[in-house]
């Protein structure tokens, strides 16, 4: 399987970025309530959908059922998670305890988070454990399966296997800087990277052409996301309340020219434009679809922007 | 210096308690620069406590005096002939100063009146902002003067995280993002190259009651 052809953990987004497919992955949000069914009522919307499913980890720091765990319910209902780790819940003994267990439950892709800070969930006075960094996280767990040795130095009898990804935020100030944050996840050891939602396409394809020229789209597969706008009050909000989004005055414009009622197909419509574009953008290796609250779209997001089929690999 | 605040009243009055007659110990060092904890305001909330208790008809006795500093066992001494008959000694030290106290005069119930903050500056008269949490491990020498483990509201040796917003921190447009100020010094001093490379995990050593002794010094024999 996987080792015998050289695959770092051999997951299914791995192979189909190896085989030169482009990529489409899609996000799950783990219910706040210890319901199985609610994972498997939103996974069965996206599976065939997507190459793999990301699963957040107490997004917006409100406490949610577990991300390792509602991975597994995503594989038994046959969908590949992506298990999202942040750094803000667990110092690096509870981290790399967690990485073995999904490890072993066949969980082979790892997304390296900060986390939001606890300050905006729903348990504000908790304290954030930021033991180690998102950087560091990515080097831990590079290293925990690359030299089979705990970041403490010790030997690892089994070391796990896990496709690595990070976040990239190409918008946030001072635009300089942003490659070089790529580059700094590219020298951590970082296998894929999946970024912040893209409106402002003029400045995602300055921030390619600089990744590209650096040689770091070589390095790491980069996944544009997407997050189709449903509303103009939807916009408005990314654009004013979200830290690190760029939403163009242009985007907000076209929603509000659009039909009344016809926002959200609008605003899905923008967003297959962008997919579009990004299967001929050079340096990008496929889309990480982040449809809030919108799983039961995903079908119908995945047909216009046409990714389907999802390659068999 | 450290910076600390005096505890609510109510708070003060609960620790108080029963006791009847008590003595107020200021401090003279950062505290009283802080203007928490230095003469003056020994004297004021001595006051307010004496007030207080008259009010509630249970009248207490409560002496005031301001040490140098509690965190010395030298400026310490001048208390061994004043405690006796007090049945709790009052405290507007930081904490360090408290426990010092406590630990000379273990038979007596020493209180805090005031709780510490952190290591600080002055930014103008009763104005204090936190620069330093005592990591044992300074980095500022790469990081352009600015303190990631104190200034970033995650503490991220390998910043800015996705949260950082025009210059802000996504906890608030009051708060500057840290890593967004050490790109901004250190590109002016043309030495981003400190922040281009990865840091790895830190070892952390505030776990655990640190000690210095510094080069040349030893504990005295007693003490070992």
């Amino acid at each position: 399987m996987g080792s015998d052809n050289n695959f770092k953990s051999g997951s299914n987004l791995e192979k189909v970025l190896r085989a030169g497919h482009f990529a489409f992955t899609g996000e799950l949000g783990p219910p706040r309530g210890s319901s199985a069914q609610e994972v498997r009522d939103k996974a069965k919307h996206l599976i065939g959908m997507v190459d793999s499913v990301n699963i957040t980890d107490n997004q917006t720091a409100m406490v949610r059922m577990s991300s390792w765990a509602a991975g597994l319910i995503a594989i038994q209902e046959g969908l590949e998670p992506n298990y999202q780790m942040v750094c803000r819940d667990r110092n690096r003994l509870a981290m790399q305890a967690d990485i073995l267990g999904a490890s072993a439950l066949g969980i082979r892709n790892l997304l390296c988070l900060s986390g939001d800070h606890q300050k905006f969930g729903d348990h504000p006075q908790a304290k954030g454990v930021f033991d180690i960094d998102s950087m560091q996280l990515i080097n831990m767990v590079k290293t925990m399966r690359d030299e089979g040795k705990f970041l403490g130095g010790d030997d690892i009898e089994e070391p796990p296997k896990m496709f690595i990804g990070a976040a990239c935020n190409p918008f946030a100030e001072p635009h300089k800087w942003r490659p070089h944050r790529l580059a700094k996840k590219v020298a951590a050891g970082v296998d894929f990277v999946q970024t912040q939602c893209i409106y402002n396409m003029e400045r995602f394809r300055e921030f390619v052409k600089q990744a590209v020229d650096m040689g770091l789209t070589e390095k790491c597969y980069l996944l544009a996301g997407v997050t189709p706008m449903k509303s103009v009050g939807m916009a408005r909000y990314m654009k004013s309340k979200v830290p690190g989004m760029d939403v163009p005055n242009s985007v907000i414009d076209r929603l509000k020219a659009a039909p009344k009622g016809k926002k959200a197909a609008e605003g899905i419509k923008m967003a297959c434009e962008q997919i579009e574009e990004f299967k001929e953008m050079e340096g990008v290796a496929g889309v990480h679809l982040m449809a809030i609250e919108w799983e039961h779209k995903v079908p119908e997001i995945a047909e216009l922007a046409k990714v389907l089929p999802r390659p068999e690999v | 210096m450290i910076v600390g605040k005096r505890k609510p009243f109510e708070e003060i009055k609960d620790l108080i308690g029963p006791y009847k007659k008590v003595l107020n110990v200021g401090c003279g060092t950062c505290v009283a620069v802080c203007l928490v904890g230095g003469e003056k305001e020994v004297d004021v909330l001595s006051a307010e406590i004496d007030m207080a208790r008259r009010l509630s008809k249970e009248p207490i006795d409560i002496d005031s005096i301001t040490v140098e500093r509690q965190c010395d066992r030298e400026y310490l001494e001048v208390l061994d002939d004043k405690v006796e008959g007090y049945d709790a000694l009052l405290t507007m030290a930081c904490g360090a100063g408290v426990q010092f106290l406590a630990e000379r005069f273990p038979e007596t119930p020493v209180l805090p009146m005031v709780d510490t903050t952190f290591i600080g500056v002055n930014q103008g008269v009763g104005w204090y902002e936190e620069r330093c949490r005592s990591c044992s491990s300074c980095v500022l020498g790469v990081t352009g003067g600015v303190c990631p483990v104190t200034m970033c509201a995650k503490s991220l040796y390998n910043g800015p995280c996705g949260g950082t917003n025009h210059g802000k921190c996504e906890i608030s447009d009051d708060q500057d993002c840290a890593w967004h100020m050490i790109y901004e010094r250190l590109e002016k001093q043309g030495r981003l190259d400190g922040i281009i490379a990865f840091t790895p995990a830190r070892e952390h050593e505030n776990q655990v009651p640190r000690t210095t002794i510094q080069p040349g010094y030893k504990k005295p024999e007693s003490e070992q």
